[in-house]
């Protein structure tokens, strides 16, 4: 049985940091995404870039950047939500997303290069030098927020700022934020940050907050959490997130035993021709059988005469 | 996206395009030549080795192009080398992860290469095209082992390519554990189809019936985990094999690639000479749709 390796938190040099997204305040005003861009130097989304042409409208909503990709490491979403046609009721949410920078990270399991690192921080960033650009780690995200960057043709996603961090600084989109929707800092402190405002929210009579990846049950926590107010699905996120290596050790036994059935079907397959062959030939003849050996593979084995 | 269902609806397609589908269908018979030459060989009659040897021949160049296939299908090709190798303060160090697919697929299907090419040596120096001083590489206690290392390798590559597609967060891909075995399975049928393609002629008929028998097994165990496969997930498959990808599969590889083969292979005097040929190539082809649809009906799922 194939053992996976559990991730471990590592002694980390400096406390591990993050973001927490609190999606009530967030007025979808793309501040962070702006920021983003800038301080990272990321192209807008053109024909040679992922997405379509530049500064053509979606028609969803006020969302024009589409999703999360390798040139667009924040993406606003934009849900409206009025079930009624005469718009008398209704909501709408919005939501700065952004790479989660998970504990136990499926990308960074995946990745055949170990281009993925986890920093002194806990957070999660791909190291452009050596990616070679396979792809799994696009695959093995559970929130599909890491693409290719077709600047460069490497796999790129949010980095926490891990620049600015290393100088003391917060990350650009945090720093830009209006609202104080994106909050970084020590994880430890965002939670309780983030807890006092769902008991806020709960007594003002929302009582649908509740927080998204704050805890260990979500892929050993998200060091990029969220409060939200509907179920993960309508954020676009899953909720029951997994590591790409939960089917490895069912995969590689089911294979395995596959392996050994052909195996034994072969080799049952060539004796039983064998004895067919030997219980015709001597039906026919009325001989005997002799051993000779195989010339090029010196392989000892019965044959019947006269063959 | 609110009904999807399985948390793989939520994630990005890794653009694993043609490359990967023909990587995927040439090593799958690759895969499965080494193992029946392997089978052939160590289990075998004087006789097989005709068969074995051709089984050789082809999977050595397979797996070349197998592996040039794996170097262009990435986006930066030049760094291939980083698979295998990695700098540690400008030390080279070996780079492996045992718990990740493509790293010890990338090592082993490498290691597959190399054994397979020295055996191929060995077929071409028995035949005489190359200085008959190299047959050594089939004879005796090394030929054994190669032999053998190539049929297990040979195994482990037809079957990998389905655990790395498992090893992901993909609709379909990640909802089953068992493509590993599905693509075992067909990689071996494709191959007795090779084989029996190419060397129905010259084989001896014992070694064309037990290359019958080990298709239209193999076929029959890929239906089965099929079916088991659309049971279990039933719902993921209908969303991702919507829109022709279902009708694909089941004319082309279920009637088309395994069905009628296992009716020729029964009623072998149906279509005279063109039998065995036209139930291999059947074969061929179906092997070749399971990889196609497998890999872009997830692929162009949301
Ligand atoms: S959200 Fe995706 S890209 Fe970010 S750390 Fe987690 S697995 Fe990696
Ligand atoms: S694309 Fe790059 S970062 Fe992603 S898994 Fe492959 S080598 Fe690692």
């Amino acid at each position: 049985m194939v053992q996976i390796p559990e991730p471990q938190p590592a002694a980390y040099a400096a406390e591990p940091m993050g973001f927490y997204t609190d999606t009530t305040v967030c007025i979808g005003c793309k501040a962070c995404e702006v920021a983003c861009k800038e301080w990272n130097g990321l192209p807008a989304r053109t024909d040679e870039t992922a997405g379509g042409p530049a500064y053509q409208l979606s028609g969803n909503s006020y969302d024009n950047t589409g999703g999360l990709s390798g040139v667009q490491w924040r993406h606003v979403q934009f849900i409206e939500q009025f079930p009624n046609e005469d718009r008398s009721e209704g909501r709408w949410l919005m939501m700065s997303d952004v790479c989660k920078h998970c504990v136990q990270a499926g990308c960074l399991e995946v990745c055949p290069t170990n281009a993925i690192i986890r920093t002194e921080f806990d957070t999660v960033v791909i190291q452009a030098d050596v990616c070679n650009g396979c792809r799994a780690c696009i695959s093995a995200c559970p929130f599909g927020v890491i693409e290719i960057n077709p600047v460069n043709n490497t796999a790129m996603k949010c980095t926490l700022c891990y620049d600015r961090m290393q100088a003391g600084m917060v990350p650009a989109c945090a720093q830009a934020c209006p609202t104080a929707s994106i909050q970084f800092g020590p994880i430890a402190d965002l939670r309780q940050r983030a807890q006092g405002r769902v008991d806020q929210l709960k007594a003002g009579g929302e009582t649908r907050a509740y927080l998204y990846g704050a805890d260990d049950s979500v892929l050993g926590g998200l060091n990029s959490f969220y409060l939200l107010v509907d179920e993960p699905e309508v954020y676009g996120l899953p909720s029951d997130p997994q590591l790409p290596s939960r089917n490895i050790p069912t995969s590689s036994t089911l294979s395995a035993l596959g392996a050994v059935a052909l195996g034994a079907l072969g080799v049952v397959g060539l004796r039983k021709r064998r004895m067919d062959g030997f219980a015709a030939e001597a039906a026919a003849e009325g001989g005997g059988t002799a051993i000779v050996r195989d010339e090029p593979t010196g392989h000892v084995r019965e044959e019947v005469r006269g063959e | 996206m609110n009904n999807a269902p399985s948390p793989t609806f939520f994630t990005e397609s890794p653009e694993w395009g043609w490359f990967i589908v023909v990587y995927f269908f040439l090593g799958g018979i690759a895969g499965g030549l080494a193992f029946l030459g392997a089978l052939l060989d160590l289990f075998g009659r004087q006789e097989d080795r005709r068969t074995s040897r051709i089984a050789h021949l082809i999977a050595a160049p397979l797996v070349v192009i197998c592996l040039l296939l794996l170097v262009v299908d990435l986006n930066r090709p030049e760094r291939f080398w980083r698979m295998m190798f990695r700098l540690d303060d400008d030390v080279l160090q070996i780079m492996f992860k045992y718990w990740s697919p493509i790293s010890f697929g990338a090592w082993g299907v490498g290691i597959f290469g190399l054994v397979a090419s020295l055996l191929f040596v060995g077929v071409l120096a028995e035949t005489g095209t190359l200085p008959r001083g190299l047959a050594f590489l089939r004879r005796g206690g090394l030929g054994t082992v190669l032999t053998a290392i190539s049929g297990l390798l040979g195994l482990f590559t037809a079957g990998y390519t389905g655990i790395l597609l498992a090893s992901t967060n993909r609709p379909l891909w990640a909802d089953t554990t068992l493509l590993g075995l599905l693509f075992l399975l067909s990689g071996v049928s494709a191959a007795a189809a090779v084989l029996m393609l190419v060397g129905h002629r010259r084989a001896h008929p014992g070694t064309v019936r037990w290359l019958g028998w080990m298709d239209t097994t193999s076929s029959l165990l890929e239906l089965a985990v099929l079916a088991i496969i659309a049971l279990t997930v039933w719902s993921v498959v209908q969303e991702v094999l919507d829109g022709g990808w279902g009708i694909l599969l089941i004319v082309g590889t279920i009637l088309l690639g395994i069905l009628i083969p296992v009716v020729l292979h029964w009623r072998p005097r149906l279509l005279g000479s063109l039998t065995v040929p036209s139930a291999a190539l059947l074969v061929i082809a179906g092997s070749f749709v399971l990889r196609t649809v497998v890999v872009l009906a997830s692929e162009r799922a949301t």
